[in-house]
């Protein structure tokens, strides 16, 4: 347990996955608030604006945990995995560059107006804040997740000296498994985005199924899960082809199987035991593992046997955690599919189930994220960087005390800060979104108080 | 034309820490002058007059991060192992610091415990900034191009000394930022925790830069040689005019304070600089040892000199669009 790389990757794990849920949910509610305010600008519908300003408040606590627990990450790299920046900077380095120079600064430069400027520039200016925002924050996962793919499919280098040395940023950039990583990560922010939306809407609506913003954001998040749940379903089959062409280790592990076969069985579910080699209580159907890798019945599948055991991802946890995001991922279909059909039959703001079914699945997405990034990179393992780095090798030379020390007091800081974040998250989504704006009081903000905005005296002054 | 790109490159950080120190520099000092004003809603207004932005300020902060594992991985790499506690520490203070902007206002209850994790985190980053500084002068234990010293080597009576130099500095930039921001008797009252704040600092500065001199016969080089003693000598001397100045301003003056201090600020700064150049991992390693492949820091720097300028007009224009005192009655 006292193993430095363990420590320092379970530090890891834990800081980036608090990290992920902030900017998966940003991402979307940022392209929600451009929505919305392009509706408003457009309709000059108020209750355009008060769903905007309703969203602007989370959106700012949401955005002000993803920076503070991503800088985290940007210094992470160096104090606990010194030797694999050294091996990687010149290759991932400028991407991360690129990622704060394009994105960060870009959301940071003008996240202050969108918050606080609606008074002080004007709508259409306003606009243009939100815009940039709703622009960086796409920027930006389209250089991290360049930077992670690269990780999981390296390719556009040489090895020079012991480093990774690049011989055209194209191919680094662009390397086989981006694309499929950029869609299916970018429709995930999306489809979380619209299950929380669509969530608070529906709280609002078992309460009052007349409250027309609750109605808005509802039928809008509803629309979302329909066209975007059955989409993502279609990207991760390709992402999992993509995987399946580069990376057979992990998708022998997510699959469960350790012996090569022709017409191999899809294993429902199963305990896959690494030391024994075998998945043991498999529900499985036959044949149909070959169709859907290989789409041929009969189709050949690499088992785990066929790599070392050194190289070898721990099937037992990537199987489940693929198992769950495959899971939840239906059920967000499903979702989708139900609102279809109640809004055919004239009941989307009025079928108590399928509200009730919307709130369960408000933080379904996150779940799903989190799942997803788990299978794909405990799924890279052993490798770093895949087949040039092993994670052994990329440990810094940190006393073990201090990892545990660090780690320990990760847990407890971000235990009490993001939980008292989520907590006041949650506050402000019970909050009626009909009252988040007053017409007459301009940039009041839902509540009996303006909040942390520097154009308003705050009480007592 | 071939170009310097590892050079460019050194400078390019140099800037980004420089713009990173100064911009959150008086972030911070906001936060170090909390417990200096205990009044809630003057407290909230301090905070207010950088809420719109800190979020940027502190990017620069990743900058400085990212650039360096991007520009120079081995010195990122040294660095970053050597400092584990004083980084880890100051990420962890910066979290709070961060989270308090929205969580102060959030909370009616809890708004003491979010202005005491405001403060406390503006100054133990600040604290862990200046140890670093310090340590960093000192130099760092590295052996084959891995660091060997221990996990509390930075810490020693003139890291200590650095922290306290960062610290008071920081407070003296939040002061002048504020005397810019406010009126009537809560300027007065700022002008008065400024004036213990400009002593403190010089003297501070003083020790530090003797010190500085006796730790490596290198840096005594660098600075009593001829002809160096010679180009050299403004630099010290125009510092001790500003203070001089600065002390007059802090009296009369509102706008001043905040620009001077940056003076004196970028007096010192690049003093370090000459002191420690061209060493990017002290005493041993210097930038070009550490630098990233040529091609890398070629790729970065088409995108740095396009979007650079583009970065400094937005922000220009953010702080344009909240510029003005902040008074009782908020931007109106």
């Amino acid at each position: 347990m006292f193993d430095p790389d363990i420590l320092a990757r379970i530090q890891f794990a834990f800081t980036i996955s608090f990290h992920i849920i902030f900017p998966s949910f940003t991402i979307g509610l940022a392209s929600f608030l451009f929505v919305l305010e392009a509706l408003w600008l457009r309709t000059r519908d108020d209750a355009y604006l008060a769903l905007y300003k309703f969203w602007l408040k989370i959106f700012a606590l949401a955005f002000g945990m993803g920076v503070v627990s991503g800088i985290v990450m940007s210094y992470q790299f160096g104090t606990n995995w010194g030797p694999f920046s050294e091996f990687t900077g010149g290759v991932l380095g400028p991407l991360m560059a690129y990622e704060v120079l394009s994105a960060f600064f870009l959301e940071a430069g003008f996240l202050g107006i969108m918050l606080f400027g609606l008074n002080r520039v004007g709508p259409k200016l306003h606009f243009t804040a939100t815009t940039m925002v709703a622009i960086g924050t796409l920027f930006s996962a389209f250089w991290i997740l360049s930077a992670n793919s690269w990780m999981q499919t390296p390719t556009g280098h040489i090895i020079e000296n012991g480093r990774a040395v690049v011989q055209s940023w194209w191919d680094v950039v662009f390397n086989p498994s981006f694309p499929y990583r950029l869609v299916h990560m970018v429709l995930a922010a999306f489809l979380t985005t619209a299950l929380v939306v669509g969530a608070v809407g529906a709280w609002h609506l078992l309460r009052d199924r007349e409250n027309r913003a609750a109605r808005i954001m509802f039928s809008m998040a509803m629309w979302m899960a329909a066209i975007v749940a059955p989409v993502q379903i279609v990207a991760g089959d390709m992402h999992g082809l993509n995987t399946l062409e580069y990376q057979p280790a992990k998708v022998a592990a997510m699959e469960g199987h350790f012996e090569t076969q022709n017409g191999a069985p899809l294993i429902l579910f199963g305990w896959p035991d690494m030391a024994a080699e075998e998945t043991k209580y498999a529900v499985e159907i036959p044949k149909l593992g070959s169709m859907i890798l290989t789409h041929d019945w009969d189709g050949r599948i690499t088992g785990l046997k066929d790599f070392a055991p050194e190289d070898r991802p721990n099937a037992t946890i990537v199987f489940w955690t693929f198992r769950i995001m495959v899971g939840l991922g239906l059920l967000m279909a499903l979702l989708g599919i139900a609102s279809l059909f109640a809004r055919w039959r004239k009941s989307l703001y009025s079928c108590r189930w399928l509200h009730r079914f919307a709130l369960i699945m408000g933080p379904s997405g996150f779940i799903a994220i989190l799942a997803g990034w788990f299978t794909t990179e405990i799924g890279r393992q052993p490798w770093v960087v895949y087949g040039l780095m092993r994670t052994s090798e990329a440990g810094s030379p940190v006393a073990p005390a201090a990892i545990a020390g660090s780690l320990a007091a990760f847990v407890i800081v971000y235990t009490i800060v993001f939980g008292v974040g989520t907590a006041y998250i949650i506050r402000a989504m019970n909050r009626d979104p009909r009252f988040a704006h007053s017409p007459k009081g301009e940039v009041l903000r839902a509540g009996s108080r303006p909040v942390s905005d520097p154009t308003i005296p705050q009480a007592g002054e | 034309m071939i170009m310097d790109y590892q050079l460019i490159w050194a400078l390019l950080i140099a800037v980004a820490v420089f713009a990173y120190v100064t911009l959150d520099g008086f972030d911070l000092g906001i936060g170090i002058l909390f417990p200096f004003i205990k009044d809630p809603a003057k407290r909230g207004r301090m905070m207010n007059t950088v809420a719109p932005v800190w979020d940027g300020n502190e990017t620069w902060l990743v900058l400085g991060g990212g650039g360096l594992y991007a520009a120079f991985p081995l010195a990122y790499s040294l660095l970053m192992t050597a400092f584990y506690i004083p980084v880890l520490t100051m990420l962890l203070a910066l979290v709070f610091r961060g989270v308090a902007f929205e969580f102060r206002f959030k909370s009616r209850d809890h708004q003491k415990h979010w202005d005491f994790a405001f403060s406390a985190g503006s100054i133990i980053a600040a604290a862990m900034q200046g140890a670093m500084l310090g340590a960093f002068i000192e130099g760092i234990a590295v052996e084959n191009a891995k660091f060997v010293g221990g996990p509390f080597d930075w810490l020693s009576p003139f890291s200590v000394f650095c922290a306290s130099a960062v610290v008071v500095g920081y407070a003296l930039l939040g002061t002048g930022w504020l005397i810019m921001k406010m009126e009537g008797n809560f300027q007065g009252r700022l002008r008065g925790l400024a004036k213990p704040a400009v002593i403190w600092m010089a003297a501070n500065l003083g020790v530090v830069s003797l010190m500085t001199s006796y730790i490596h016969p290198a840096y005594a080089a660098r600075w009593f040689d001829m002809p160096n003693l010679f180009f050299l000598a403004p630099i010290p001397i125009v510092t001790a005019g500003l203070l001089f100045w600065l002390w007059h301003a802090v009296k009369h003056r509102e706008k001043t304070v905040f620009g001077i201090t940056l003076g004196i600020f970028f007096l010192c700064y690049a003093g370090f600089g000459i002191t420690l150049y061209p060493n990017i991992v002290p005493p041993m390693i210097d930038f070009r040892t550490a630098a990233a492949p040529d091609n890398s820091l070629s790729f970065m720097l088409v995108g740095a000199a396009i979007l650079i300028p583009i970065i400094l007009a937005y922000t220009a224009y953010a702080y344009w669009v909240f510029r003005g005192k902040v008074g009782d009655e908020g931007y109106h």
